[in-house]
């Protein structure tokens, strides 16, 4: 047994943990912190992602022990102290972007970091950007209209002056599909 | 549209955002495997290398010294509680029913088949343990091709049966197919083969079983899309009597067919908890997955199509052998069935021919992937038609009008004996066409063919249809399909003005919370926002047939719909009472009753649920509610259909495929909502898409599956695909109150034969006549190679 000290969603966390135990199966079982799914044994699908120390990673391919000191984001702790959704989050929810959503927190994790990195994608460089996260409801289309929708709207939220345009097209939400 | 008097937009129609969201995307969420309870232990499950062997001994004490291990079981310690898993569909009276032990005994048969069942205090101990179990296998042939498995001689699955055979089902209508034949000027034989597929639910499967509590129910949670089929299922093969043992799916993570199933580690899961007296669960890794939860397809078509030189088509004969797998599972010998009549797709001619042989191999067992059946059908009508174009050198849009039904026509009974009720091919085709720039396109097809360009330009078509609404239960006593094809549906009127619909559907994600929301609230006249909709466990919803084969909004959103009129027929009675009329007087708009005449005097239908939980003032023999429920049985399938065009470049150096575009306009009926319809069709494109150049279950010679995890199946990515463009017609159903067809499968449907049609339309100038499913890179070039080599006056080799 380790002892590891680790903060998850904002609450740090001391335990002895044997130095096997995946950092995924730690945050299930352990914390209780089950927003956090497994989707598979071979870090194809990407439903596991967390944030750790600022960096996307795939929470069944990391080891508890490697986390201690560290600081992890889940889906759980997206979401402001009151309450309020992140962009992404919103994005998702208005694009229809998740079907039966057992892909969607690793979606939302792998997105927030392909953002940090690049804050205008393009459609294509989001289509890239989310190889390593499968789904198997959507056909995408929608994940990449909610990453560029959650994109323009940080976007703005940051822009240093109003009426400031988003360089690439914002994704449309016209036509019999838009959300009300 | 608005309603005149009310001003209140009608819910149907709308694309409302889902309900079923906010838990979703914060994690919130409530999977299978999430769930723990006290004292809970972990199964883990010992399954077979090999393909097929005996079982000569197998000792599983030395587990029981492993750290944490509470039991462990082999099949014959388990076999005394449970019985065969069921195959509900034995298709003819002679069909082949072999044992089902969910732990094999004495044979395993398949990759992945138990033979060891772990328990341990956490998922590792029992992982680990299950090294300790010593088996010793006698290996026996494996039979792992339909065709040799059918020859005399061949190494038998099921020793016992003395045949690989399964069943044969014939169906011949219209005139006689020889006859016909004698009249065609052209006669088109094609083999084409469906391969195995994965269906790859993102959620895993996962099983907890809790022995009983307080009421003396045992409760199964699975990841399961049939809780109440579960139930029945379960009952028959544990013996714990139906009306203990509750079954739940709670957040079910996709299905696509894969957990329209009744597993063995259901049964397991049980067995054990009642032995243990304990709580149990198991969860499956991907990988073991793979080869414990069924595969899809797996199909060889031999086809062959007669017409007219003018391109009419005159008969169609179709022999198909169907992969079962190992084992029967629920439905494992009608999945082939469900394309029976759709093979003729919506074309008119005057003899069909079908026989299909189920036969047994040492693989997975088979059993519905995403459109079961009705894929299969529409890939070999659909590529035949393609084939009859390119034979009689007519365009493959022309040759499909030449033949389909025409809009005035419906109803129209087909060939394979269907009424399709309604339809207009004619519009959906003319607005996809046009969206998708048929005519620049084919344009720049033939400059590039003419340039020798080495990327060629693709073009397929698909004009499908699909039977949707499983389904009117008197045509399934005629299938001999073991139960009905009715939907339940109950609404409970709160005191306080909310309203609760139980459904007997079970989403995995199709967003029945927020469409049977919308169907309630127009009907109820309440906000969509004060409806509550409760699914997927038998303690809440007693009656149901769950979710598959895009019957869900078809049957049980038409159950939610009638339900909702006798509360408001129920509600009428009341409210004539309370406002001294006559039902006739009465008026009934946006949930407000009225009488006619008088305005201001009115009641809502929420005052009359209140009315009846006081009671205080009711007539005499007045039941004292206005709940009301109903069970929808339908009438008649619902035929959606539509047309797909996919324009693919196609590398003819390095055989790499790339969609350029892709169009669909599909005809699903009246819309409940928009938005979730748009998805339900990307995703069924993505599914039929990778069916056509992705993904394929591969077996080595010895029975092994060689992709066997997600890093050796190519599940595609988000850069895989391309962008859609969805239209819509809409011509109503006549056979439902709400003229709706459902949508589910349409996408994975039409989809493929559209794509492989491009990839075969890019190669067709350069000898090839057919790539075979998935179309990689590898079996393109091999397919220029060998066409290349077959016309060696038009090139090297």
């Amino acid at each position: 047994m380790t002892r590891i000290s680790v903060k998850v969603d904002g609450t740090a966390y001391e335990d002895e943990v044997e130095p096997r135990l995946l950092l995924v199966h730690y945050l299930r079982d352990r914390l209780g912190l089950t927003g956090t799914p497994v989707g598979c044994d071979t870090t194809n699908c990407g439903a596991c992602m967390v944030d750790l120390d600022g960096k996307s990673v795939k929470s069944c391919s990391v080891l508890a022990v490697q986390a201690d000191g560290g600081e992890v984001t889940t889906i759980q702790g997206l979401a402001s102290a009151d309450g309020e959704w992140h962009p992404l989050q919103r994005a998702f929810h208005e694009q229809h972007a998740l079907q039966c959503g057992f892909c969607t927190p690793g979606m939302i994790m792998a997105a927030r970091d392909l953002l940090r990195e690049n804050p205008d994608p393009t459609p294509e460089e989001v289509r890239e950007g989310l190889e390593g996260n499968l789904c198997r409801c959507t056909g995408y289309m929608n994940i990449v209209r909610a990453v560029l929708a959650a994109a323009a709207e940080e976007r703005r939220h940051q822009a240093p002056e109003p009426g400031a345009v988003a360089e690439h097209a914002e994704p449309s939400t016209a036509g019999s599909g838009a959300p009300v | 549209m608005t309603d005149q008097l009310t001003g209140r937009e009608p819910e149907v129609g709308r694309a409302r955002v889902r309900k079923e969201d906010a838990r979703l995307v914060t994690g919130r969420t409530n999977w299978t495997d999430n769930i723990t309870v006290p004292g809970l232990l972990h199964i883990a499950i010992l399954r077979s290398p090999m393909a097929h062997a005996r079982i000569e001994r197998i000792d599983v004490t030395p587990a029981l010294e492993r750290p944490g291990v509470v039991a462990a079981y082999t099949g014959r310690d388990l076999a005394e509680g449970l019985g065969s898993l069921p195959c509900a569909w034995p298709v003819t009276e002679d069909i082949v029913l072999p044992e089902h032990p969910p732990v094999a005994v004495d044979e395993v048969r398949h990759t992945g088949d138990p033979v060891a069942v772990v328990v341990a205090r956490d998922r590792y101990a029992a992982a680990d343990a299950l090294e300790a179990i010593d088996v010793d296998y006698e290996p026996l042939p494996p039979v792992l091709n339909m065709e040799a498995a059918l020859a005399e001689g061949s190494p038998l699955v099921h020793a016992d049966k003395g045949t690989n055979r399964c069943y044969t089902w014939p169906l011949a209508t219209g005139e006689d197919y020889a006859t016909v034949r004698e009249r065609a000027d052209v006669v088109l034989r094609r083999r084409f083969v469906q391969q195995r597929l994965i269906p790859n639910a993102m959620e895993p499967r996962a099983v907890v079983a809790v022995p009983p509590d307080t009421s003396d129910q045992y409760t199964l949670y699975s990841a399961t899309q049939i809780p109440h089929i579960v139930r029945v299922m379960m009952a028959v093969v544990t013996g714990i009597p139906e009306h203990r043992l509750r079954v739940v799916a709670p957040d079910v993570g996709g299905g696509f067919g894969s957990k329209l199933q009744v597993y063995g580690e259901e049964a397991i899961g049980l067995a054990v908890a009642r032995k243990l007296g304990r709580p149990v669960k198991w969860t499956e890794s991907r990988s073991e997955g793979y080869l414990a939860t069924h595969h899809g397809r797996d199909q060889i078509q031999d086809l062959e199509l007669a017409a007219t030189r003018d391109g009419r088509l005159l008969g169609l004969k179709v022999d198909l052998l169907a992969d079962m797998g190992a084992y029967l599972m629920i439905v494992t010998p009608g999945v082939p069935l469900l394309g029976a009549f759709m093979f003729p797709g919506i074309y008119k001619m005057d003899a069909y021919d079908f026989t299909c042989t189920g036969v047994f191999t040492t693989k997975t067992p088979t059993d519905a992937y995403r459109g079961a059946g009705r894929p299969e059908a529409t890939f070999a009508i659909e590529r035949m038609m393609d084939e009859l174009a390119a034979e009689l050198g007519m365009d493959s849009v022309e040759v499909r009008r030449r033949n389909w039904i025409g809009h005035d026509e419906f109803p129209y009974t087909t060939i394979g004996g269907l009424t399709y009720d309604s339809g207009n091919y004619e519009s959906a085709t003319d607005k996809a066409l046009a969206l998708f720039g048929y005519d620049d396109l084919r344009s720049e097809q033939r400059k590039r063919e003419e340039r020798g360009d080495p990327v060629r330009l693709g073009i397929g078509v698909s004009t499908y249809t699909e039977m949707c609404g499983l389904a009117p239960s008197r045509i399934l006593r005629d299938l001999r399909y073991g139960a009905g094809g009715w939907e339940a549906a109950s609404i409970r009127m709160l005191p306080t003005g909310k309203v609760e619909v139980l459904t007997g559907t079970s989403p995995h994600g199709q967003g029945h919370v927020t469409s049977w929301s919308q169907i309630a609230a127009d009907v109820l006249g309440v906000p969509f926002e004060d409806v509550e909709v409760l699914h997927g466990d038998t303690r809440t919803v007693p009656q149901g047939m769950d979710t598959y084969g895009s019957r869900s909004l078809v049957v049980g959103g038409v159950a939610v719909h009638r339900a909702a009129r006798k509360v408001v027929d129920k509600a009428r009675k009341v409210a004539a009472h309370l406002l001294e009329a006559s039902e006739d007087d009465l008026d009934f708009a946006d949930g407000v009753f009225s009488v006619k005449g008088s305005p201001d005097a009115h009641k809502t239908i929420q005052e009359v649920a209140f009315a009846t939980f006081t009671s205080h003032d009711l007539p005499d023999g007045l039941e004292p509610t206005i709940n009301a429920e109903h069970v929808e049985d339908p009438e008649a399938f619902s035929y959606p259909h539509g047309t797909h065009l996919c324009a693919v470049e196609v590398d003819t150096e390095t055989g790499r495929v790339r969609i350029r575009s892709y169009v669909c306009v599909d005809d699903v009926g009246k819309v409940v909502n928009p938005m979730i319809v748009e998805g339900q069709v990307h995703g069924g494109l993505a599914q039929g898409i990778a069916q056509a150049l992705f993904e394929e279950a591969v077996y080595d010679e010895e029975g092994n599956l060689v992709s066997g995890t997600m890093a050796d199946y190519l599940v595609p990515c988000a850069a895989d695909l391309p962008d859609f463009l969805t239209d819509r017609t809409e011509t109503p159903a006549t056979t439902n109150p709400l003229g709706v067809k459902g949508v589910g499968e349409a996408g994975t449907i039409a989809s493929t034969p559209a794509v492989v049609n491009a990839v075969v339309d890019a190669l067709r100038p350069l000898g090839v006549t057919d790539v075979r499913m998935p179309c990689t890179p590898e079996r393109i070039w091999r397919a220029l190679r060998d066409a290349r080599s077959a016309r060696p006056e038009e090139g090297s080799s």
